[in-house]
């Protein structure tokens, strides 16, 4: 089987993937405005501005539409959730949804999230969300 | 643009679609180009423009033997073909070329001289997509469709409906590549693929070419063939990444480019006599018909269950079967523009009688970009 993909490191996502490292969930947001925004750039797409600061996130979403992939992919066994989440902060993240079965009675769209990390290697730990502890209660 | 300015004069596909293992991808280009100048009585040597997608341009320019003043490689997908016709107006009005040439080739099943055209053409989604187990468009497509269930209350039925009606046209085109009846049920209890999408709900993979020529109106009544004008389009671009797109019950691409070419063809919803939306995928049509503005939110699956763009209805939609009957080599955005010159000749296998106008609207990779292009047999100038 091939290898999982792994993402590349750059300048501009060092920060996300150090705090991933850390188990800290990283994005960024522009300071004249308060605009947070995802993947990361070294400026603000909603207003364009280079001031920008990096921010911890709650670590709390929701999901916001998945898929039962039934497909081959590298380093996943079939079938496996892919889904998207809307982070509290706004943005939305791609994920998989671990901790559950895939399956649609163990999913329901909004149900609450949180985030959780998985080491991928010695540089990657990737952000991953499975159901909030206590949620429904 | 100007309504009309410009005419598709000459048209074409491959001489053979679907398995096609004995032409490579750039021979399917060719092909398509010599049918379609063979077409309207041109000739390679009366090309001075060229545009193509999914392949680089000057590899075609090199390959056809041309030597155009005007050069467009914009690929941002399938939709790239609708986005061509666009420019190609441009081009043509702005004296830039007299003859643009637009060409499609894809040997998607065969793999025969196959471009490796990058599954994730983005860094941003082989960083934070990828990971996460989506390879092929199935895994990726697909995604925003629950949300759109919850939202709007679109069915599975209805997403299955979709690809019986476009099977019922499908019967009519001797190319397609599906044409036996299918049923709600054959299509829900087909092979699952991404849950909740199971095979008959995924486009088809085959090897296929298509190419369309394009002159000023005032030269295209010099031509064999009866003049298609092009009277409007649009084009736009919202993300490579799905999980990016900003509403997951609508295509802000499709919104924007649907407005666009309404407004440049002057129409209304009313005039449209045939229409095809890029189906990559079940969910498409249903997208497209509300964002381009035929129905409203959440109208789309009832639209389609109640029949009203089967043969016979009053909106015929994907009249050649669409990328999930027809043909889809991978870019299917040239074989929707096809259906859509042969309904204003007057010469579709499942020709809808009278058709004036036709919209002919693409999507490129998973929701990434649109291009829309309103033609007409009608002489606007
Ligand atoms: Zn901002």
């Amino acid at each position: 089987m091939a290898d999982r993909a792994l993402p590349t490191i750059t300048p501009e996502t060092t920060h996300f993937w150090d705090g991933a490292k850390a188990g800290e969930l990283r994005l960024q947001r522009c300071t004249p405005h308060g605009h947070v925004y995802f993947p990361p750039r070294f400026f603000c797409p909603r207003c364009g501005s280079r001031d920008i600061a990096v921010i911890k996130a709650s670590g709390r979403a929701k999901l916001h539409s998945y898929i039962i992939n039934h497909m081959k992919a590298p380093g996943f066994t079939p079938p496996f959730v892919v889904a998207v989440v809307e982070l509290e902060e706004g943005v939305k993240m791609m994920a998989n949804i671990l901790g559950v079965e895939p399956s649609h009675d163990a999913l329901e769209l909004d149900m609450p999230l949180e985030v959780t990390f998985e080491a991928l290697s010695d540089e990657i730990s990737l952000p991953q969300w499975r159901p909030a502890q206590g949620a429904g209660e | 643009m100007t309504p009309g300015s410009v005419a598709i004069v000459g048209a074409a596909e491959s001489t053979e679609m679907g398995k096609v293992p004995h032409l490579s991808q750039l021979s399917l280009h060719a092909d398509a180009a010599l049918n379609a100048l063979d077409d309207c009585g041109l000739t390679l040597a009366d090309v001075d423009g060229l545009a193509t997608a999914g392949q680089d341009a000057a590899d075609v320019v090199q390959h056809l033997g041309l030597h155009p003043t005007w050069v467009d490689g914009t690929s941002v997908g399938g939709c790239s073909f609708m986005v061509h016709v666009r420019h190609a107006v441009a081009a043509l009005e702005a004296g830039l070329c007299t003859t643009a040439l637009i060409t499609h080739g894809e040997s998607g099943r065969s793999q025969v001289g196959r471009l490796m055209r990058a599954i994730f053409p983005s860094a941003n989604q082989m960083n934070f997509e990828a990971p996460y187990g989506v390879t092929l468009p199935p895994s990726r497509f697909t995604l925003p469709v629950l949300r759109m269930m919850k939202e709007t209350g679109l069915t599975l039925e209805q997403l299955a409906t979709v690809a019986v009606v476009q099977r019922e046209w499908a019967a009519f085109h001797p190319r397609a590549s599906f044409r036996d009846p299918i049923t709600v049920d054959d299509v829900l209890s087909s092979k699952m693929i991404a849950d909740p999408f199971r095979l008959l709900m995924c486009c088809l993979v085959t090897d296929a070419g298509g190419a369309l020529v394009l002159t000023k109106a005032d030269r295209a009544r010099d031509f064999p063939t009866r003049p298609v004008y092009v009277r409007g389009a649009g084009e736009s671009a919202e993300t490579a990444m799905v999980s990016q797109m900003e509403d997951f019950t609508s295509s802000r691409a499709f919104r924007v480019s649907g407005k666009l070419a309404f407004e440049s063809a002057g129409i209304t919803h009313a005039d449209v006599d045939h229409l095809m939306i890029y189906d990559a995928f079940a969910h498409l049509p249903i997208y497209g018909l509300e964002d381009l503005g035929f129905v409203g939110r959440g109208e789309g699956g009832p639209f389609i269950a109640e029949g009203h763009t089967r043969p016979g209805g009053r909106l015929p939609l994907n009249t050649n079967g669409g990328g999930l009957s027809y043909q889809h080599s991978g870019m299917y955005g040239m074989f929707a523009l096809q259906e859509s010159v042969r309904q204003m000749r007057g010469v579709s296998p499942a020709q809808v009688p009278g058709a004036k106008i036709s919209v002919a609207h693409g999507v490129g990779g998973m929701f990434h970009a649109a291009g829309t292009v309103v033609l007409t047999n009608e002489a606007q100038l």
